[in-house]
């Protein structure tokens, strides 16, 4: 029972990461038809300026937990409108050349990133209480799990009450459905391009900042290895579907962790069986529109 | 000029690269409804697209005096079009009332106009929480038309507003576009030639990428062997065939 436990709370807390990065990419994707490679490299940067600035305070202060999340989430932010401005909207409706600059972006940010941080992880500390542990039903849960998954819940309901209940949130699911109706009714539907990249970005980041204190370590590939499987949950949970994105993360995190224990480390590639099942049975993901 | 609110010359339109209206001219008077003919497959819904700057165009439109054909979709919408879309393109997802939110635009929407759309369409008012995915063809379309009253607009295009509509409910949409063609020109592509006769002043008929005829709809529709002619029906059966 405590095993179970233990790998339900290890998985929803993985899969709350998946969450904070598939989010953006299923918003950007639904909106843009862009599968944005480049995530990845907000998520380090994120993590990376997030614990540098953790580290001027004091890492294992709350205060500086504080302000790497923040940091994090702003640097995210940032990084993401300043890409979708500079990189993305001059290639305007070219979604190859789009999709190509960001697979440039990420190689090049990573390279840069190894040459700023070198290609070694750095082992991070943070607030004690973090890593000590509370006992359910018998197993020692990581209280970090904890702070990932509430974060990452508290993302979603943001971004479902931003997507409800605010005019950008409606233009954005109206261009979900037909963007080009949507610049027929006089809406300039680039400035929601723009957000949304803020929006997922800014998840990314903070996901970054949590990423690294989940996994122990942060490093210039934590973005890239995170991406993988964000990309695998995106089209699992439907491409640009965010309840899609987020049943599917918890799903996919949780396969893993059991594959991983009770299947011999099978983990990954169950996950791929996942995909090509999923795939097979319902090619738009779980809660995509139909193709 | 003052007479004409579109001076449409010599547009090409092309889709995926492709060109899907040749060269096409026409202008639509500052009053009335002016009828856009033509087979199946001619190129009308391109034409309007072209117009909007949807689909990719050379040539120049002009619309109220001023050049529009360098401007992107939103802000040719802006400067006073409205369109009405051939297959509605209502956002299914979205409840009516956000529909018609979505729609209004600044400094153009007003509590007159709203409370006219409501009058007009009373069936809206009560599904106002409904999305518009479940609302029947006929209150779609009733979406698309309130969505282009909502706004003060130079000129509205309505891309066959009737097609696959019940009788009852094609009343409702000619007696809509009759009130507001009380107070703005309407460009208006339409296959059945009834509801033409009972709207249109003017027609302009496009064939082989070209308007091959413009003039009078009542001479038109009246003059058999040109009907039978431009658009392959006999004027009297009503709808166009391919
Ligand atoms: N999005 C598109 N992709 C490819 N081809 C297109 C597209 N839109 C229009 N076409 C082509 O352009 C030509 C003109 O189409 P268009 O829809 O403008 O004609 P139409 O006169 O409105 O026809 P209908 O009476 O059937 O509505 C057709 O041959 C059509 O196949
Ligand atoms: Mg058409």
């Amino acid at each position: 029972m405590s095993t179970i436990v233990l790998l339900l709370a290890t998985g929803l807390g993985l899969g709350a990461l998946y969450f904070l990065v598939a989010s953006g990419l299923s918003l950007i994707y639904g909106l843009m038809h862009v599968l944005n490679f480049a995530h990845g490299a907000f998520l380090t940067l994120g993590a990376l300026l997030g614990y540098a600035a953790a580290l001027r305070l004091d890492a294992t202060s709350w205060p500086g937990f504080i302000a790497s999340i923040l940091v994090g989430a702003l640097v995210g932010a940032g990084v993401a409108t300043l890409t979708e401005l500079l990189l993305i909207r001059p290639l305007y409706e070219r979604h190859i050349e789009q999709v190509l600059v960001t697979v440039g972006l990420s190689l090049a940010s990573v390279a840069l990133f190894e040459g700023i941080w070198g290609t070694d992880p750095t082992f991070i500390r943070g607030p004690a209480w973090l890593d000590e542990t509370t006992g359910i039903l018998g197993a020692r849960v990581p209280n970090d799990r904890f702070v990932i998954i509430g974060v990452a819940a508290l993302v979603l309901l943001a971004i479902v009450v931003f997507l409800r209940r605010t005019r950008y949130g409606m233009i954005i699911r109206a261009g979900v459905e037909n963007r080009a109706m949507v610049t027929a009714l006089g809406i300039d539907v680039r400035r929601s391009f723009t957000l949304v990249f803020a929006i997922g970005g800014a998840a990314a980041g903070l996901g970054g900042v949590l990423a690294a204190h989940y996994f122990g370590y942060v490093s210039p590939s934590l973005g890239g290895s995170l991406l993988i499987f964000a990309f695998i949950v995106t089209v699992i949970g439907g491409l640009g579907s965010l309840t899609g994105a987020a049943v599917a993360s918890v799903l996919v995190a949780l396969l893993q962790q059991f594959a991983n224990y009770y299947a011999g480390g099978t983990g990954d590639f169950v996950i791929v069986l996942a995909l090509a099942g999923v795939l097979l049975v319902r090619p738009s993901g779980l809660m995509g529109k139909a193709a | 000029m003052s007479g004409q609110v579109l001076v449409v010359d010599h547009l090409a339109v092309s889709v995926a690269g492709q060109q899907v209206v040749e060269d096409v001219s026409f202008t639509v008077p500052a009053t009335g409804i002016t009828a856009v003919l033509g087979r199946n497959g001619v190129g009308k819904t391109s034409t309007l697209k072209g117009v909007l700057g949807l689909y990719q165009r050379t040539g120049e439109v002009t619309l109220a005096g001023e050049r529009i054909d360098a401007l992107p979709t939103h802000k040719v919408v802006q400067r006073g079009i409205g369109y009405v879309p051939e297959d509605r393109e209502v956002f299914a997802r979205l409840t009516v009332s956000e529909n018609l939110a979505l729609a209004e635009r600044q400094g153009s929407a007003t509590r007159e106009r709203r409370e006219m759309v409501d009058r007009l369409f009373p069936d809206l008012v009560q599904r106002r929480d409904q999305m518009a995915g479940t609302l029947s063809g006929g209150q779609q379309q009733m979406v698309a038309l309130a969505r282009v009253l909502l706004n003060d607009n130079l000129l509205l295009l309505v891309d066959e507003p009737t097609k696959g509509l019940a009788p009852l409910i094609v009343e409702q949409v000619i007696e809509a576009l009759r009130l507001a063609s009380a107070t703005v020109p309407i460009l208006l592509v339409e296959q059945n030639l009834d509801v033409v006769r009972r709207l249109a002043g003017d027609a302009v008929v496009i064939a082989g990428g070209r308007v091959v005829h413009t003039g009078s709809a009542s001479d038109l529709l009246s003059d058999e062997l040109l009907t039978q002619r431009l658009l392959g029906v006999h004027a009297e059966s009503g709808e166009v065939r391919p």
